[in-house]
């Protein structure tokens, strides 16, 4: 018997005399009949729990990834996650619960998601935030849903300097819309060079910093868009020593949390940020949990504004979002709870130090330089002699860097994308140039294959 | 319930991190001026035992499946094996970026491969992808996929129109509307089944198909399922099948058998992954022969003993996930699988309708039930006429009181007062006997102590909350002295 069914063979024989059927398969007479003959197996024996437990760890350790040095970011980051936040995790009144439904008993669940939203308008700087979306790119698509529901137009204007995966999900949701995107190109910084505002724009997305690392100027792009949205697609991490991009007026602010105390987990679960202002408070996708008082006066916490949500208002609906990433939001709160203003600070801080420690130490060596001389945090592109040379050399070091495959998308040739976080250590970057300059020595100096 | 912000004092400290080796405004200098922070983001300053006492007991607020019976309707709340957790936090898993080279994430791949292959199969049709991260967002990539479908077909804009049975889940509207589709909403007769005439005046060359529960969210099983899909395959539609309630017929049928076309999976549903408080989940999305071409990329493709990622789909709707969709997730619906094994499976489905049944027979003597006849894994009861303005929302307080978690409450909407109630196949026969003994316990007391019920819950951490008021003041951040 399945392990799981605690029942038995007296308790089914029970259950069957008090439904009135002979056996179990009578449960299932309703099926028709050419539907349960058509049925296959699929031919899998049960198996023990400690079969199960070897096959998959075996699986886990087929991967040779994990023994790479990380210095590939391009959307997700190997920041350190402190143990707290998995033990905070692992409380089975957390991860076991559904969604909220009943208050009463999910003040818990909904306290947190209230302290998440807190946090998630602290650092953006806008004032309301929902409880989590899928990831950063639904989170996206969703914003620019939402820009087209409330100002209209068809045009997206969206960057090339936007990350490329996050991109594709964008088209597949704005292909749907019927909406354009447009795109917007970048100048000799690596900054995105915003023209003239086409009638009918929806939005303009901006990431910041941008796919190739480079920090964007948010100053006086909302007053050049007029009622179209501001959309700022952000790396929390940055925003810890990033002015936040309400203060230049952003309509919506969305971007991928799983730099907020979420392992890498080969790129899912993840979270999707969302804030926006409170106008928009009825049009936004996603749950929120609000304050209120229970009958005795005593403060708690429901599901706030659910007449905007799918099992309300079905087609009518803000979006059809209902599962959401709410352990991973839970993650999030935990993470920033453990460090504190200071310690968001410095986690971006430390890895702005060592990325540019890096970037100078390679910058150095002949052949390689900056594909963007514009400022970085702790992410950059380096344009190299010849990238794939140095991608496989780096390989043998056992150092994994974004390759040039990602950056041909966004029209920039030859170059890798080099990602730092605080876990890096000295002796890692040291290996990085060590290796880079093998092969710089290897090639002229004046030896650039392109670009 | 104070916040953590609560607690804590400023300059406290949860964590020991590196120090700086350069000059904290030597850093700064890196950043333009006018991007540079100028106020830190407030956020709870608290040492690591406050944090921790703080989440601690946060979560004892909470009820969960470990809490106790969770027979949320249409939810599948059955147990979440601990194996599973360890499994997905293995380092393998747990440390891999998703854009390595895919011949260093070969173990990964398997995981991907494996899970499709059985999906496929337990689906009983050719294609399948993983990317979806929630059963909703299986079924807006469905809604993408027709529209492609039908645009590489020429058919659009004429096929605007999607078909959904008056007791479809909320999310079924709402994912068609989003992909750009009128919803037109088809009755249910009075066996709670679809309406075949209703459908048959509603098919036409402007449908683009319909979506199905199956069984449907009253728990029963479509009869005419076979003539349903294939009267929408006569008049060029799609049918697209919600699998939030497979657990009713896991392990001895299949959609692609009833004609489905698509078929999404809960895998936090039926494939026992916990649901996180709301998430993540996984809704991988299973396809018959003409849609594989649409499937989203990269699709995974085992060749030989590796496996590889396949991106050159010229007819793909593109990416709906930046990624793979929500691997950790999918670690431990493979475990389940792989543990269950076809008789495992069979005995789900079957364990899952005995148990709604045995509920429903036992209750249906003190509670009205609509809709009178064998159910697959879960049923629906209304709470009409117990007693002078007593209403579901009151007996699902109550049933707080008693330690259970309430049932689904005023859904399907064609039960007035619904309380929908799946019990799984995970709980014990002592606690499906408490519940019916509570149950018409708490039918007693509305006729004999009804503010017991209006009042209800007595003992939970909080009393009934206003909800209207969060509405009418909302308060949905810390409001902070001068923000």
């Amino acid at each position: 018997m399945n392990p799981y069914i605690p029942h038995t063979k007296r308790d089914i024989e029970e259950m069957l005399s008090a439904v009135g059927l002979p056996d179990v398969e009578a449960l299932f007479s309703d099926i028709p009949e050419e539907v349960l003959r058509r049925f296959k197996p699929l031919g899998l024996p049960p198996r023990d729990e400690i079969w199960v437990y070897r096959h998959i760890t075996g699986l886990s350790q087929r991967s040779t990834g994990t023994k790479l040095i990380p210095f590939l970011g391009a959307g997700l980051y190997d920041h350190y996650v402190p143990p707290v936040v998995g033990h905070v995790l692992s409380r089975a009144e957390f991860y076991t619960a559904y969604t909220p439904y009943q208050p009463e008993i999910s003040q818990g669940t909904l306290t947190w998601m209230f302290e998440y939203q807190t946090m998630v308008c602290e650092l953006t700087g806008m004032e309301v935030a929902n409880a989590s979306m899928y990831d950063g790119a639904t989170a996206l698509a969703e914003a620019v849903y939402m820009a087209h529901r409330t100002v209209g137009g068809k045009v997206v204007l969206v960057p090339k300097s936007l990350n490329p995966n996050v991109r594709e999900v964008l088209a597949t949701y704005a292909w749907a819309a019927g909406l354009e995107l447009v795109d917007v190109p970048y100048d000799e910084n690596g900054q995105l060079r915003l023209g003239e505002t086409p009638e009918g724009t929806s939005a303009l997305v901006v990431q910041e910093p941008n796919f190739f690392g480079v920090v964007e100027d948010l100053s006086g792009l909302k007053e050049r868009l007029g009622k179209a949205f501001l959309i700022v697609y952000v790396n929390p991490i940055a925003l810890g020593i990033l002015e936040p991009p309400g203060k230049f007026g952003a309509d919506a602010v969305v971007g991928e949390g799983q730099v907020l105390g979420l392992p890498l987990s080969f790129g899912g679960p993840l979270l999707g940020i969302f804030a926006t202002k409170m106008e928009h408070l009825r049009r936004m996708p996603g749950r929120l949990s609000g304050r209120t008082v229970d009958t005795e006066g005593k403060e708690g916490y429901v599901m706030a504004f659910q007449t905007r949500e799918q099992h309300i208002r079905r087609e009518e609906a803000t979006s059809n979002i209902c599962t959401n990433s709410a352990l991973c939001a839970l993650a999030a709160t935990v993470y920033l709870a453990a460090l504190g203003p200071e310690g968001l600070r410095k986690i971006a801080l430390l890895s702005l130090e060592r990325a540019h420690s890096l970037a100078e130490r390679i910058f150095s060596l002949p052949g390689f330089r900056p594909a963007f001389p514009g400022p970085f945090l702790y992410e950059f592109s380096v344009r190299c002699p010849d990238a794939q040379a140095a991608v496989r050399r780096l390989r043998e070091e056992r150092i994994a860097v974004a390759g040039p495959e990602l950056l041909e998308k966004c029209g920039v040739e030859n170059a890798l994308l080099v990602a730092v976080t605080e876990k890096r250590t000295p002796e890692e970057l040291d290996l990085f140039v060590q290796a880079l300059s093998s092969l710089a020595a290897e090639v002229p100096a004046a030896g650039f294959k392109k670009g | 319930m104070p916040t953590i912000y609560a607690r804590g004092q400023k300059g406290r400290k949860a964590l020991a991190l590196p120090e700086l080796s350069r000059p904290e405004e030597e850093l700064l200098r890196k950043i333009p001026e006018g991007m540079r922070r100028r106020e830190p983001p407030l956020l709870p300053e608290v040492s690591q035992p406050e944090l921790v006492r703080h989440y601690t007991h946060l979560s004892r607020l909470n009820y969960g499946v470990d809490t106790g019976f969770y027979p949320l309707g249409s939810c599948t709340m059955k147990y979440n094996p601990k194996l599973h957790e360890d499994l997905s936090r293995l380092p393998g898993f747990t440390g891999l970026h998703p854009l390595l080279p895919e011949e260093e994430v070969q173990g990964a791949l398997a995981v991907l491969w494996e899970l499709s292959e059985y999906l496929k199969g337990i689906a009983g049709m050719p294609g399948l992808t993983l990317q979806p991260a929630a059963g909703a967002h299986g079924e807006l990539t469905g809604m993408f996929l027709i529209k492609r479908y039908f645009e590489d077909r020429g058919e659009l804009p004429r096929r605007e129109k999607i078909l959904l049975p008056d007791s479809a889940h909320g999310t079924n509207p709402a994912s068609a509307a989003m992909a750009g589709f009128r919803v037109v909403s088809i009755p249910s007769d009075r066996r709670g089944m679809v309406d075949l005439e209703a459908l048959k005046r509603n098919l036409d060359e402007t449908v683009a198909g319909i979506m199905l529960t199956v069984p449907n969210t009253l728990g029963i099983f479509e009869e005419d399922i076979l003539e349903i899909t294939k009267l929408v395959h006569e008049a060029g539609g799609l049918c697209y099948f919600d699998g939030a309630n497979l657990n009713a017929f896991l392990g001895r049928a299949r959609p692609g058998d009833m004609g489905a076309d698509i078929f999404h999976f809960n895998l936090h549903k039926t494939f026992s992954t916990p649901h996180g408080g709301g998430g993540p989940g996984a809704g991988p999305l299973a396809v018959s022969e003409p849609l594989v071409p649409y499937l989203p990329v990269p699709e995974i493709v085992k060749d030989g003993e590796k496996f590889r990622l396949h991106y050159d789909k010229p007819k793909s709707i593109g990416r709906v996930h930046p990624y793979f969709g929500n691997f950790l997730v999918m670690v431990k619906a493979l475990a389940y699988i792989l543990t269950l094994g076809d008789e495992g499976m069979r005995e789900v489905s079957a364990a899952a309708a005995l148990a709604a049944n045995y509920l429903r027979v036992r209750l249906k003597g003190t509670y009205k039930l609509p809709y009178d006849r064998l159910c697959k894994h879960e049923f629906v009861l209304s709470g009409e006429g117990l007693g002078e303005g007593i209403r579901t929302l009151d007996i699902a307080k109550r049933l707080i009181d008693y330690g259970f978690h309430p049932p689904t409450i005023y859904f399907p909407l064609i039960v007035r007062e619904a309380l929908m109630i799946e019990p799984t196949e995970t709980e014990h026969k002592e606690v499906l006997d408490a519940f019916c003994e509570v149950m018409p316990k708490i039918a007693e007391e509305a006729r004999t102590n009804p503010a017991l019920l209006k009042e209800a819950p007595h003992h939970a951490p909080v009393r009934r909350l206003d909800e209207a008021r969060a509405v009418r003041q909302p308060i949905l951040r810390e409001p902070f002295l001068g923000n």
